[in-house]
């Protein structure tokens, strides 16, 4: 499984872009691209592995600190030529998530990746915020530092319904050794406890799913598979652009009523109680 | 005759580092000015935790304090590090999340309302794994747009430290507040080590691990603001300092070329010692208090 | 996990405080202690370590022996022993006989 991890991620930028190559002046493992979806213009980003970073730990398809720095350049890049666009023209920004997760490394927490990272999620929650509707696409893994980098910060999410698929805090084996349970009780908790599960049919239980996706080979799209990703893609933009520039439609949608009692519970308690001066 | 006999400076000092969350965010609040806002009195706990055997606490480790500190508005939220080593789960990140979107509501109608983030957690609550991952996310945005309006403050005072996903909303921060007692990295030592080997980071070598997260380290190659005593006075003299001081011209997050061009300068070939950072990196900003 | 009840019908003093106290650390505990709406005291653990019913209804016999106030006292428990337990009560009643 973790051989595939970035694999599926540069198979679908190919596929939208046409483009499976960096730009000079990035890393090898961030590709971007700005290619049409529908009738616009949109930038298209993706980290993939680069068997010959400068960074040993950043290798095999981890969000490291170029990788962060470079997502953020284009970003900013992006909301800077659009600055004085309306709404509903801002380009959109599709971020291609399949991610081994942050990167672990001595050199990493030297120079500071928390920061990295949070410049890469500033730059992407700026751009929402400034009215770019930006996409997630989950095509492979999205995990933790790696995902809050690169794609968590989008007003609409989409993923691929298959085992290939995994969202999640940790993966098993850390995640079983750090709570002191066998993976195959992880396993069993997380068929009964939503948020802890594997599988990505139950993270799409949570209310943070626009959509689910399926394709038979993850690693070779048909054209017909495509046109439905893209379809999927636009019909998540014009949803992001009727909707609000923050991430609240994550807990109001249907799902997170039965999924998210607690956060509503929270909300409702915190605004009755806030005013009450 | 006896002469008087002064007591010495540390015996009048206040430990931070010695109250639990509820206690270091009152600490920071002008007296008689805060309440708590949905406390343990109000029991809305973790869903997820009793039916995997763990005892819930009723305020899900995270207290909210609102009130005035120096005269100014503001809301200072904590995260327990003795309650699942202060991990995110669903209603303790609500918490943040919600209690930033209230002080973002007011600051835009002209209340301003600074927070102030007491982060003292590892991260996401794998026991909630998800939607502990996804309230990260949203106190992120929250932070980020909150910031827009008023200082973000964040103090790691420690002894937990603030570790993964959260260490993202330090670096969104207005300001971050840090002692020396405290780290601030994406990941901690024993995950590194797990990972990548004990050659990549031996988790035992304290040493290393405060040269590479402690908040001298932060403070002095640029990446957090105040080096500040462990000392409750000092501390809040520190927050009403933040708050004064603003929203900064630019924040640190936003200076992207900037720190671009900083890794891209760095040799990688070997790993990278810490002091060279505070050398090359180091602003004349900060220091101790 | 285990989630214990006990009443103690003729706990009747008039309670006008509450009080917390404690964090729910590993071999610690939290209490709230507040006025009951009826006559008599009420108490609703709920604990990590199974199996100490009794030992629990021991502790609460010796602290009603002492404290009659009407109150409802909630407690989450992750281990603490019946000394922290008492101690814990103890603080709380502190609180509100202030």
């Amino acid at each position: 499984m973790s051989e595939q991890v970035g694999l599926r991620g540069k198979a679908w930028f190919k596929a939208l872009t046409g483009s499976a190559t960096s730009n000079s002046g990035d890393p090898n493992s961030v590709l971007a691209a700005t290619a049409a979806i529908e009738s616009e213009s949109a930038l298209f980003l993706c980290v993939v592995p680069d068997n010959d970073s400068r960074f040993p730990c950043a290798r095999d398809g981890q969000v490291g600190l170029e990788e962060a720095f470079a997502l953020a350049t284009h970003i900013r890049a992006v909301m800077s030529e659009d600055r004085d666009k309306s709404r509903e023209t801002k380009r959109p920004i599709i971020a291609i998530v399949d991610v081994k997760s942050q990167a672990y490394g001595r050199r990493e927490e030297t120079a500071g990746i928390f920061f990295a990272a949070a410049t890469s999620a500033d730059a992407y929650a700026s751009a929402r915020i400034a009215g770019h509707p930006v996409i997630s696409l989950v095509a492979g893994h999205a995990f933790s530092g790696g995902f809050l980098t690169h794609g968590y910060q989008a007003n609409r999410i989409l993923a691929f319904d298959d085992a290939g698929i995994v969202i999640h805090a940790m993966h098993k084996e850390a995640a079983a050794r750090i709570t002191r349970r066998s993976i195959v009780d992880l396993e069993k908790l997380g068929h009964e406890i939503a948020p802890m599960s594997y599988d990505v049919r139950d993270y799409a239980k949570l209310g943070l799913l626009f959509k689910l996706l399926h394709a038979e080979d993850p690693q070779h799209p048909t054209s017909n598979e495509i046109a439905e990703v893209k379809k999927a893609i636009t019909e998540a933009i014009a949803d992001a652009r009727k909707g609000r520039l923050d991430l609240s439609n994550r807990w109001e949608s249907d799902a997170a009523k039965e999924m998210r009692k607690g956060t509503l519970a929270v909300r409702t308690a915190l605004e009755a109680q806030w005013f009450n001066d | 005759m006896n002469t008087p006999v002064l007591a010495p400076i540390f015996v009048n000092r206040k430990s931070f580092i010695e109250l639990d969350a509820r206690a270091r965010a009152q600490s920071l609040f002008d007296e008689g000015t805060w309440k708590e806002l949905v406390g343990p009195f109000d029991r809305i706990e973790s869903p997820w935790l009793a039916q995997q055997g763990i005892a819930p606490q009723f305020d899900d480790g995270c207290v909210v304090i609102k009130g005035k500190i120096g005269g100014s508005r503001a809301v200072a939220i904590a995260f327990e590090g003795a309650f699942q080593g202060g991990s995110v789960g669903e209603v303790s990140g609500a918490k943040m999340t919600c209690a930033l979107d209230l002080a973002t509501k007011d600051s835009k109608a002209g209340k301003s309302t600074a927070a102030i983030l007491l982060l003292e957690t590892g991260g996401v609550r794998l026991q909630e794994a998800n939607l502990g991952l996804a309230a990260v996310a949203e106190i992120i945005s929250s932070a980020l747009a909150l910031r827009q309006h008023a200082p973000v403050i964040t103090i790691v005072a420690g002894t937990v430290g603030c570790f993964g996903g959260m260490s993202l909303v330090a670096g969104v921060s207005s300001y971050t507040i840090m002692t020396r007692e405290a780290r601030l990295g994406l990941n901690g030592p024993e995950v590194i080590e797990q990972e990548s080997g004990i050659d990549e980071f031996d988790s035992s070598d304290r040493a290393l691990i405060w040269a590479i997260h402690g908040g001298e380290q932060r403070v002095g190659m640029g990446l957090a603001d105040s080096l500040v005593e462990d000392d409750a006075d000092k501390i809040t003299a520190a927050v009403r300092g933040c708050i004064s001081k603003g929203i900064p011209e630019k924040h640190r997050t936003e200076q992207v070329a900037l720190y671009r061009a900083r890794i891209a300068a760095l040799d990688t070939s070997r790993q990278i010692a810490p002091p060279a950072l505070r050398q090359e990196w180091g602003s004349l900003k900060g220091g101790v208090r | 996990m285990e989630q214990i009840e006990f009443s103690y019908p003729e706990a009747k003093r008039l309670i006008a405080r509450r009080a917390h106290v404690g964090v729910v650390g590993s071999g610690d505990m939290e209490v709230l202690l507040e006025p009951n709406s009826e006559k008599g005291a009420r108490v609703f653990i709920t604990t990590s370590v199974n199996g100490f019913r009794n030992t629990w209804k021991a502790i609460f016999d010796r602290f009603f022996s002492k404290f009659d106030g009407a109150v409802r006292i909630h407690i989450n428990d992750a281990g603490a022993t019946p000394g922290s337990v008492l101690l814990r009560l103890e603080q709380a009643v502190e609180v509100i006989e202030q």
